[in-house]
Parts: structure tokens; sequence; C-alpha cells
């Protein structure tokens, strides 16, 4: 038991060191054309030693502490209460978010460009995020080309603008239906896949949109990419100084305010938020649906759901399509918000990162996804402080998450009681 | 009600049935038995067309179901209680009951839903628990009763006492002797082969791919080759 102990807090303290001396101590210096490395001073070098101590002793003398906590769960006056009714917790949670959302209608207003901007793109990860938790989540198929989708519904806008002129309202849903339509094509082959072998073919499914947008140059431009995106219009209204297209006035003129690059900023994250919303209420609405119970059957157990009379392949292109429609939207949005895409937008790390939300958050809750994919965008430009080291803080973030939390921030909630003991 | 004529059934180039013909008449309990590999499952799942025969027919009802796809079939008054229960032990016990009812209206899944509560008490008392924590007897009876919901006319149970204490079995076979009483038609798939012919009206006997025996259950359970078989002499 002791020697278990200390040999425990012994690595623990190691690990500290390990963890703690390139993030603190080691500094690159850029020098000409070289970057050399520099240790750090004295102090810290200190401070990292003495933290390990301090991590060695707690860990070493970590029962007796925690059993000396233990009296503070007993002062907590919230520890024995019941939980709160279903339906009130339903109704507060409802509020809440409403509130939620009108809040962040008027947030962008008071706040800086880049925070905006910074906010577009976590709600187009949402969007993103909900579309994969359909497919990921609730049906149980798991995709690693998302993003594949995501490209079908940002080029579809870009070239639709390119070739056709046609405006970001027109193409939003044209967007979303062309990729529920390749969610559709993909369904079929991979109708009888499942685990392992699904998630390979929707790999290469994500890698053949990628190759092929980079290499049909003379329509999509290639690795150049499409430039030149419109951006959304309000009932016409431009938001540029100048007006690109004819018959279009320009927002400020028309309510005669000073220009501001701001305002085109806002409406797009306005848009963005409005999407956002109407994803999530869309698929809540489907997840109370026969369909929605349809997927989780199929997820549970795929058996037992065939013989209760579903048709797998219904439920399968179900998913599939629905959870693609929405990627359609997301990629619209982003594509319009860049005024630039290429290929390099849409390479296997965004499925990754897609679906490293969808399971930080807590498989099928969509409130838990929501916060993951706040979390994830925001923690990378929070960690800038450990500038080369952020990614490295990021990756152990996920970590811990996986040991600590391996069912995700908030799991989908389920009804269930808790026996208290009779004796 | 369910007649299998002359069935074959391959898995790939193997071939698991050799023509094997069965008649299931409406309100019977038939028990088929047969020991491991004998092919007992695989003629339900044929039943449910997957696989499907890749000769002779499957008739329900006097409809041809051969060439059928499994969501057709399941949806035409018949139901299966899969072997090793396949409960959804995410969902609640409600929720997994509601899954039976599927393709029924809401007010016919309430109907159904008190009948369920009505032969198993234990299903009401664990209405919002979690199928997974169950212990195996409630998940079987979990089991029936949600292939109970979509109001079969007839009902297919794979291996229903499996891995089952000797007391939770005896009930489960009191609750099916209680579906024929009430007009279901009951199609008993077991290796428990004493207590299944002792309910049943006739038995079929499997061995590797065929039918090596045909009578009514008291008959086969009298039967020397069937003692010596199946009922440890």
């Amino acid at each position: 038991m002791a020697a278990e102990n200390i040999k425990h807090a012994f690595f623990c303290a190691v690990i500290t060191l390990i963890i703690a001396y390139p993030i603190l101590g080691l500094n690159l210096i850029p020098s000409g054309a070289v970057v050399s490395l520099e240790g750090a001073d004295g102090s810290t070098i200190a401070a990292i030693i003495a933290a390990a101590v301090v991590v060695f002793l707690f860990q070493l003398f970590r029962d007796s502490i925690m059993a000396r906590l233990g009296f503070l769960s007993r002062v907590n006056p919230l520890s024995g209460r019941e939980p709160m009714p279903q339906h009130k917790r339903a109704r507060l949670e409802s509020w809440l978010l409403t509130g939620i959302i009108v809040l962040a209608l008027f947030w962008p207003f008071f706040v800086s460009r880049g925070s905006v901007d910074l906010a577009t793109l976590v709600l187009i990860y949402i969007m993103l995020a909900l579309g994969l938790n359909v497919v990921v989540g609730l049906a149980g198929l798991l995709d690693l080309g998302y993003v594949a989708f995501y490209a079908v519904g940002a080029y579809t806008f870009a070239l639709l603008s390119q070739y056709t002129g046609i405006s970001f309202w027109m193409s939003l849903p044209i967007g979303a239906c062309l990729a529920a339509l390749f969610g559709l094509v993909l369904g079929f082959p991979v109708l009888r896949l499942r685990g392992d072998y699904l998630a390979i073919v929707t790999l290469g499914f994500g890698e053949i949109i990628r190759i092929l947008l980079n290499n049909w140059t003379h329509l999509t431009g290639g690795p150049n990419g499409i430039g030149g995106i419109p951006e959304p219009t309000l009932f016409g209204m431009e938001f540029g100084r100048r007006i690109k297209e004819e018959g279009n006035t320009s927002f400020h003129e028309t309510f005669g305010i000073a220009y501001a690059s701001e305002h085109k900023v806002i409406f797009l994250y306005l848009i963005a938020l409005v999407l956002a919303v109407i994803t999530a209420l869309v698929i809540r609405r489907f997840m109370r649906m026969p369909v929605g119970r349809a997927w989780e059957a199929l997820r549970e157990d795929e058996i037992a759901a065939r013989s209760l009379g579903l048709s797998r392949t219904a439920v399968k292109l179900s998913a599939f399509t629905i959870g693609a429609f929405f990627a359609g939207f997301a990629g619209t949005v982003f594509a319009s918000k860049q005024g630039f895409i290429s290929p390099e937008s849409f390479v296997f790390l965004e499925s990754a990162i897609i679906l490293a939300i969808v399971v930080l958050g807590g498989m099928g809750s969509q409130i838990g996804v929501i916060l993951a994919a706040i979390a994830v965008t925001i923690l990378p430009e929070l960690a800038r402080e450990f500038s080369d080291y952020r990614m490295l803080v990021f990756g152990a973030a996920m970590v811990l998450m996986m040991v600590w939390r391996p069912q995700g921030l908030l799991p989908m909630r389920r009804i269930h009681i808790e026996l208290k003991d009779q004796g | 009600m369910l007649v299998l004529e002359n069935v074959h059934t391959h898995y790939g180039k193997i071939e698991a049935l050799h023509g094997v013909s069965v008649e299931v008449k409406r309100g019977e309990i038939v028990s088929l038995i047969g020991a491991n590999g004998a092919g007992k499952t695989t003629l339900l799942m044929t039943v449910c067309g997957n696989p499907q025969a890749c000769s002779g027919r499957v008739l329900l009802e006097g409809r041809d179901i051969t060439r059928e796809p499994t969501a057709q079939i399941m949806r035409s008054g018949i139901a299966i209680v899969p072997e090793g229960r396949r409960v959804f032990s995410g969902l609640t016990v409600e929720e997994n009951l509601h899954m039976g009812g599927f393709f029924n209206t809401k007010s016919e899944i309430r109907e159904s839903l008190d009948h369920v509560y009505h032969l198993f008490p234990r299903l009401k008392e664990r209405e919002q628990q979690r199928a997974g924590t169950m212990s195996g007897g409630e998940q079987q009876m979990l089991a029936i009763g949600r292939a109970l919901m979509s109001k079969p006319r007839m009902i297919i149970l794979d291996e229903p006492s499996l891995g089952l204490a000797p007391l939770i079995i005896q009930q489960i076979f009191e609750i099916i002797g209680q579906l024929r009483e009430e007009g279901i038609t009951v199609f008993l798939v077991e290796q428990n082969a004493h207590q299944a012919l002792g309910l049943a009206d006739r038995g079929y006997v499997l061995e590797t791919g065929r039918i090596r025996l045909h009578d009514t259950g008291k008959n086969l359970l009298n039967n020397p080759e069937v003692r010596e078989a199946y009922l440890g002499g």
C-alpha cells in the first residue's frame, strides 16, 4: 500500500516535470534564419521543482488528505438535495436557452470585431457538430469523412456564385440539398458496413471529395481555390462600402448611417446564429419524432431494431442525409464568411475536430455538443499565451477530459430513478 | 399460419438447412428443439428473411414471404423475441416497449402497454429504469413484452430460457402458455427440450439442418430417441 503510494506519487511528480518544463521553461529564440532553443532561468526551474515536490507530497498523502476533506461534502448544503423534477428542469432549461439566445443576439454590438468573427466560426462549428451528432451520436454510425459534406456546401455556393451569380440566400438551400444528396449517395454503399469498416469508407469518401476539388482545376480552381465569394445581402442591401451588383442598395446609405466594416461581420454573425438555432431546433424536433427513436434503436442494437420491423436502409440513409444537409448549411455560411475557399479548408483534421466536439460534448446530447463546440474553438485561442505549446495544452485537455468524463461534458439525458436504500 | 416448404438456406457456400418443412397452425404452440448448430436459429432467421431461403417457400397466413425484405415481414403480424434478449440497454423499459409498437398509433400503443404491464407487473415497477441495468429474467420479460407491443398474431421465441434461473424459466413458460389462451400462435425454439415439449401442442426435432422427428409434444417427450438425445436418458 505505502510502497504503491510512493511509486504512484513519484510517477506523478515526474510527469509534472516532463509537462511543466517544456511549457514554462523552454523558449524558442528566432535569430535570423535559425531558431535556437533556450533553457529556462533559475527561478522558473526552482518553481517547477517546487511544483513537482508539491504534487509528490499530495499524491503521497492523498488518502489521508482526502479523508480530512471528506467532511466538506457534508458541509455543502446542496449535496443532499433531491434532483429537480423533470418538467421543472425542462422548463428552466428552455428559459435559460431563450435567455442565452437573446443575449447572443445583442452581444456582438458591444465587443470587438475579432471576437465577433471568432463567434461566427464557433457557430459554424456548432452547426457542423449538431449535424454530425445525428450521424454519430444518435444513429451510432462512425463518420470520419463528414467534412466532405461541408466542402460540398461551401463549393456549391462558391461555384454557383462564380458561374451563375446566384446569391447567398438562393445558394443556402441548394448547397444544403446538394450536400444531403451526397449524404444519400454515400449512404448506399455503406449500408451493410458497421464500426471500423464504416469509418474507413467514410474516411475515403472525405478524401475523394478533397482530392477531386484539388484536381478538377478548370472547374474548382484546384489548390488555388475560389475567391471573391459574395457576402450575404439583407433584402438586396449590400454591406460593402461600394455596391458590387446592380440593383442592390447599400446598407449604410439606406439607413443613413456612417459606413463601418463591423456591420458586415455582425450581419454574418447574426445569420450564423439564426441558422445554428434553426439547426438545433430542427434536429431537436427530429429526435422526438419516431425517426429519432429509430436512430437510437439502431445504435443500441441493430438486430433488435430490425426484428421490430424497422428498415435498416431507411433509418441509416435518413441519418446520413439529415446530417449532411446541415453540413451543407454550415459550408455555405463558411464560404460566405471567408470570401475565399480552397481544398485546404476541408482536410481530414476538420473531420477529426468535429468528431472530437461530438465525443467531448457527449454523444447525442445537443447542449453538450454546443458547449464542446464553443470550448474546442475558443480554447486554442485562449491558449495563445502558451504560444508554441497551445496544441499540446489542447491535446492534454482532451486526454484528461476523456479520462475523467468519458461520457462527455453533458451526456445525453435519460430519465432514470435511483433507488434509495431501504435499510 | 406459418408454413415452411422444403426450405434450403445457405451461408455463402455452406448449406445450413437441407430442405426443412415445418407447419405452425393458428392458435398452436409449436416447439422446435435441437442441439447446438442444428440450424434452429437459421430456420428462424430464414422466416424473417435474413438470410433468405435459396429454394423452397415460406408462407405466412397463405402469403408467400420468401423473397420479401425483413422489415416488411416483421410488420405483417409476426413478432420475434431474438436470441439473447437484445433489449435496447440504454433506453428505459418504457422506451423499449414504445419501440415495439413503432408502427402503431398512439392509442394502440397505450392499449398494448397496459396489456404488457398486466402480463408483467414487474416491468411496470421498472418503467423508468434503463433496460441494461435489469436482471436477465426481467430483460427477457421486456423482450417478450416488446414483441407483444405490435399486437402480433404470431410470436416467435428464440431460446427464451437461455441463461435464466429455473424459477424464472418457469415464469416465462407460464406466460407463454397464457399467450396461447389469448389466441396468439407461438413458435418456440428451445434447447430446454423438457420444458418446451411439455408446453407444446406439437414439436419438431431438428438435426444438422434436417427435420428428424415430428410429433405431438407429449409423444416426443416419451420418445426414447428424444429422451436419449435431449432429455438425458
